[in-house]
């Protein structure tokens, strides 16, 4: 290939995402992006113009050397891509997928300034699917063993990037799962249509060829105690996750029809509901009904899309605030605008109404408006007075957030917790006051990313590590 | 996978079965459950744990075939496995010296009260068992009480075995004899428990219900088995699932326990039709 100049770098656009079109996808739950071919990815690949001091390293949470990662795309060496982001990365099919790239790598990209910034996550994802479709998805590389034991708590993005830095150091690593199937909230959480769950788990395989032992089915605090494995493994990792999801505690939040989105999600994704009776674990039926959405991150995006695929005439989101403050990715919210969803803000919820059954079918909401920032410093929604409207709803998602699973606190009395029930750990370490024992992810930092929680994952296996070598 | 060691029906669709699972039976106080699913496209359903045999390293388990998942479990036999199994779930039963127990277990709710009756008499109570069923092929567990109670009471709605009645009769005649009773812990379909809630309410004694809400994950993740008690929104999983009896909002629970009604209709009979299917298949070779 020719060289190109700099100058001609500039000068290539950023290459969209090609996906499904939004009035189809709306109704399926296949993937809503389809991924760039060779070509895209060469040429996109080439707008990256190698920075001597990259940015884009250091905004990532776990330090993907992004620059020869995408050299390599350019030189089409995409198996080289794929290995390179794989000594960084347990999970780059993921990560390509879900990661919040706005506001990491891609945010602080040279590019970003005069222009759009390198399609990073894009990129990643290429070269993670190409090398699984191509050439089946190689485990990471396996140190030399040191005879130690390490067990995981929790098989979410936390552990599964612990136990990968920890099995290619080396160590023996047992991840002990509670549901059925590892993955945690990859599996139960993140719908197919932005995340497939074969990815996830031919991912989940590879560290399974790569030595890690999985243990499903394994709620760690009932079936064995943290003190237990502390007698047979040399050190513990918890990355328990979010626990119990909050509630908006407003009258008539029990009525049938009325679910958190950790429960909405966990139906349709891990247990399969959208294919009932297919599959045994039904969800209510929202074929022609309204389903309104409570909240503005993620979740709240992923369980108001699954709405408008389980048949939902009307799928709405119910904002305090205005869009600007959600915390969602850009992307999930034009994606879900783009497919009919309705964006109701600056409404507050105050009481589900039901049917003398018990059902739901409606809700009332206070408008609001914009006063002085809170202390998350964004603006703090204010009611305005006597402004209440009542809207029919069938279906109520709250997706409001968790708070932290008391099984692990309350069956290890001397770990410390904050007064939340997250975790105490040191931030470089990820140690927690309980020797042999670090932890991590959403247990530790309250509901975050997947990404924060595999970067958690690393600087924890990298510090168990060092203990394990210490002692 | 956890193996069947011992499958049978003790009942009409009622089956019991002892699963080799070592870990859980190591692991087991009474009043704690287990979530098990039956096949790779099963639902998640929880079932109180009866018994556990660390010896044999298995715990008992009785389940009453109503929905698709509990027909399909009731179709497996010693030998077959259980797709997952993961437990023991739950806060255990607050056991200690009441003084008198009166355990009370209504159908399939005789096999969850067996557990924790024991434990009450392994504490030093008086425990008096009372039996209920709709009628004599109901009652079941007869024999294990006799063995762990000091007395056995049966009632049979239809008077074909024990007492006709209700078991909130029985539990009336033993307060009105005078026999001071301590504490009463009832389990069974949830107009019983109520009924045993309202006897027991005016005397202020301390009653005790296990709650079986539907449930998904039973670690506290999905909030599904919510219920309220003493006006407070509790997760039956991981705040339970025994509550006092004299706080708990019933009329929620039966609500909230109807939610899939229609869908449950439609799963049954999906799983009706293969059945008839894989009939004819065998019986057109």
């Amino acid at each position: 290939m020719a060289e190109i100049t700099q100058a001609q770098r500039m000068k290539i656009q950023r290459h969209p995402m090609p996906e499904q079109d939004p009035k189809v996808r709306a109704r399926n739950f296949k993937e809503v992006n389809f991924g760039y071919d060779e070509k895209t990815a060469i040429e996109e690949a080439n707008r990256c113009i190698q920075c001597p001091k990259p940015n884009c390293v250091k905004g990532c949470p776990v330090n993907v050397k992004i620059p020869t990662f995408i050299q390599a795309i350019a030189d089409g060496a995409f198996r080289d891509a794929a290995q390179i982001l794989k000594q960084d990365n347990a999970l780059p099919a993921v990560c390509g997928r879900v990661c919040p790239q706005e506001v990491q790598c891609e945010k602080v990209c040279i590019l970003a300034k005069k222009g759009k910034p390198v399609a990073i996550g894009n990129l990643e994802r290429f070269a993670a699917d190409w090398e699984r479709e191509n050439i089946g998805v190689h485990p990471p590389h396996v140190g030399k063993k040191t005879g130690k034991k390490v067990a995981i708590v929790g098989g979410g993005p936390a552990g599964l990037s612990c136990a990968g830095d920890l099995i290619s150091m080396g160590h023996d690593v047992t991840v002990f799962e509670a549901l059925h199937t590892i993955g945690g909230v990859l599996m139960y959480g993140i719908p197919e249509f932005r995340l497939p769950k074969d990815i996830v788990q031919k991912e989940v395989e590879s560290l399974m060829e790569a030595g890690v032992v999985f243990k499903p089915n394994m709620v760690i605090g009932l079936s064995t105690t943290i003190d237990e494995l502390l007698q047979e493994y040399n050190a513990v990792f918890v990355g328990v996750g979010a626990g119990l999801p909050y509630f908006l505690n407003i009258p008539g939040e029990n009525l049938n029809g009325v679910y958190s989105s950790n429960e909405y999600l966990t139906r349709v994704n891990l247990m399969k509901a959208y294919t009932f009776p297919s599959a045994d674990t039904p969800i209510y039926d929202v074929a022609e009904k309204n389903v309104a959405v409570f909240g503005g991150g993620n979740t709240a995006m992923d369980a108001v899309r699954t709405s408008l695929r389980l048949g939902a005439k009307k799928a709405m989101i119910m904002y305090r605030r205005t869009e600007e403050e959600m915390p969602a990715r850009k992307e999930e919210i034009h994606h879900a605008k783009e497919e009919g969803v309705e964006f109701n803000t600056l409404l507050a919820p105050l009481e589900f109404k039901g049917d003398e059954r018990g059902k739901l079918n409606a809700v009332v909401l206070q408008k609001c408006e914009l006063g002085e920032p809170d202390a998350s410093g964004r603006r703090r929604p204010v009611p305005i007075d006597g402004a209440i409207v009542e809207i029919p709803i069938d279906v109520a998602v709250v997706a409001i957030g968790n708070g932290s699973n008391p099984i692990v606190s309350r069956t290890t009395p001397d770990l410390e917790v904050n007064k939340w029930g997250n975790i105490i750990v040191d931030e470089t370490t990820m140690k927690t006051n309980k020797k042999g024992v670090f932890a991590g992810g959403d247990i530790v930092s309250g509901g975050a990313t997947v990404i924060l929680a595999m970067g958690a994952g690393r600087t924890a296996a990298k510090s168990i590590d060092e203990y394990l070598k210490s002692e | 996978m956890n193996k069947i060691i011992f499958a049978e029906f003790i009942g009409p669709d009622t089956k019991m079965f002892r699963i080799d699972a070592p870990l859980i039976a190591a692991k087991q106080k009474p009043g704690q459950f287990i979530i098990l699913r039956v096949s790779p496209e099963g639902e998640r359903i929880p079932l109180t744990i009866a018994d556990s045999d660390t010896k044999e390293g298995s715990i008992t388990i009785i389940a009453q075939g109503i929905g698709k998942t509990t027909k399909e479990l009731n179709n497996l036999n010693a030998g077959d496995y259980i797709q997952d199994l993961v437990g023991p779930l739950g806060k255990p039963s607050h056991i200690e010296n009441f003084g008198t127990a009166v355990s009370i277990g209504g159908g399939v709710g005789t096999a969850i009260a067996y557990s924790t009756a024991k434990g009450l008499k392994h504490a030093g109570n008086k425990v008096i068992s009372i039996i209920g069923g709709r009628s004599k092929e109901y009652v079941i567990l007869e024999k294990e009480m006799r063995d762990i109670a000091d007395e056995v009471i049966i009632t049979t709605d239809d008077g074909s075995y024990g007492k006709k009645g209700f078991v909130t009769d029985s539990l009336k005649e033993i307060i009105d004899s005078g026999e001071k009773v301590d504490f009463v812990l009832a389990i069974g379909p949830i107009p019983m428990m109520k009924a045993v809630a309202d006897v027991t309410r005016p005397y202020g004694i301390k009653t005790v219900v296990s709650l079986n809400p539907i449930m998904v994950d039973g670690t506290g993740m999905c909030g599904g088995c919510r219920a309220v008690v003493d006006d407070k929104t509790v997760f039956v999983c991981v705040d339970g699932p025994e509550f006092d009896a004299h706080k708990v909002d019933f009329r929620l629970l039966t609500q909230r326990n109807r939610i899939y009604n229609d869908q449950e209709k439609e799963s049954v009979e999906n799983h009706n039709c293969r059945m008839l299917k894989m009939a004819d298949e065998v019986a057109n070779g």
